[in-house]
């Protein structure tokens, strides 16, 4: 790893400040893949920011029909939170199984939200669950935060602060995890919200995570198993690579899609 | 060059290091706490675990400048000022729960842990799943899971002291 100067900002306001003055800046909070990448040597930062001691962005809220979630709380927070225990238990069972205990006792939502590795789990269940992403600077729905593959709308030195996410009526995911790695090699999150039904896919899309409309629709119609059963992704908008084809991940969505159906109940 | 202070094992330390430094260097060259091991350095293999802060955590993919004020234990911590062994390090040694020895103190921290989340203790199958984040290249994880088990019950106070392994 090549060194750096390190900082460790205590309001947001500090972090931002650092952050504009220097591009090459960037900051950390869990560390669970700057740092790998940093030891590969395949950054180069001038100086590593410290958002870990910000208190404001650390916890769990319930306001109203929603759950706020400060971008530093880590993903063993959210699984044991009791808040989101009671409001989206779905996405308290997903925490438990980002990574290992190890990864899920440093690894931050807000810094998964910010990377948004297209095999993550997060970006699925906001996308699903028409979160908005909180920055320093705006607020963005996830369609429009969740850009690209390992991209997003963020701009240089802007910082994830915390998520809000609408509480749904029902919601429920399932992945299939490579075998070796445990990334999702396609993974499902299907919602009924106050907007409608949303369905969105991780680990299989070419481009990153994405709604499913066909799905959305067959399950508008009928809220069942089945009705996905026969919904069926085309092979051309997914990545296929040494793990799985494009066309066995198609399948795999599918499959994925059916039993989030069942997880929501 | 950035000071860190730490609390290792009830001591504490301040030590110069550079902002890259990594944690399990800090434990191993600089304060010379050897037990904690580096497997893979990619934070898979979990043989460099140690607490922070009474959590589990991989030191090869933690800075020591972000452990400023922290309090870790490491393997060397466990066992009392008169040798008692920790009654997960003695499971393990009753279970025969290691072959070569290289991943013992990183699963001993884990298995620790994991523990101490599970007041309400943990079937075989939780266990085998709490130590997704250890691998035993010696693929001993048969051992590892009986003496777990065993210590759970020490530690939550169910036995009185550690039931023995049968002859096999």
């Amino acid at each position: 790893m090549y060194d750096f100067a390190y900082h460790k900002p205590a309001s947001v306001a500090d972090a931002v400040k650092i952050l504009a003055a220097d591009p090459d800046a960037r900051p950390i909070s869990g560390g669970m893949t700057l740092l790998p990448a940093l030891k590969l040597r395949l950054n180069k930062p001038t100086s590593v920011v410290d958002l870990s001691g910000i208190a404001e962005l650390h916890g769990v809220k319930r306001e109203g029909d929603k759950l706020v979630i400060g971008a530093l709380t880590r993903h063993g927070d959210v699984a044991s939170s009791a808040e989101v225990k009671a409001a989206i238990p779905t996405l308290a069972a997903m925490a438990g199984t980002i990574g290992d205990t190890q990864v899920r006792n440093r690894g931050t939502m807000g810094g998964s939200v910010a990377n948004n590795d297209p095999s993550a789990d997060y970006p699925a269940a906001l996308l699903a669950l028409g979160a908005t992403i909180q920055t320093d600077k705006r607020k963005l729905a996830a369609e429009d935060f969740f850009t690209g593959m390992f991209t997003t709308a963020l701009e240089v030195g802007e910082l994830v602060t915390a998520i809000h996410i609408p509480i749904p009526t029902k919601a429920g995911y399932a992945k299939m995890r490579n075998p070796a790695s445990r990334y999702s090699m396609a993974g499902v999150f299907v919602a009924q919200t106050a907007s409608g039904v949303r369905v969105a896919v991780n680990g299989a899309g070419a481009n990153g995570v994405f709604r499913e409309k066909a799905m959305e629709a067959a399950l508008s119609a009928n809220w069942s198993p089945d009705a996905v059963a026969g919904v069926k992704v085309d092979p051309g908008l997914l990545n296929g690579d040494i793990h799985g084809s494009a066309e066995y991940r198609a399948h795999l969505v599918t499959v994925m899609a059916k039993r989030a159906v069942i997880d929501a109940g | 060059m950035p000071q860190v202070t730490l609390t290792v094992n009830g001591t504490k330390h301040t030590v110069e290091v550079e902002a890259r430094t990594l944690l399990v260097e800090t434990l191993r060259e600089q304060l010379r706490l050897t037990g904690t091991h580096v497997g893979c350095d990619t934070s898979q293999c979990g043989a460099c675990v140690v607490h922070m802060g009474g959590d589990s955590v991989k030191s090869c993919t933690i800075l020591s400048v972000q452990c400023d004020g922290s309090e870790i234990t490491t393997i060397e911590g466990l066992a009392a000022a008169d040798g008692t062994l920790h009654p997960m390090q003695e499971a393990f040694r009753e279970y025969h729960a290691l072959q070569c020895g290289f991943c013992t103190p990183g699963m001993v921290m884990s298995a620790i842990d994991l523990v101490n989340k599970h007041p309400d203790g943990m079937s075989e199958k939780e266990i085998r799943e709490g130590l997704e984040g250890n691998l035993c290249r010696c693929t001993g994880y048969h051992n590892i899971v009986k003496a777990i088990a065993a210590a759970q019950d020490v530690m939550h106070g169910r036995v009185p002291e550690l039931v023995r392994a049968a002859a096999e």
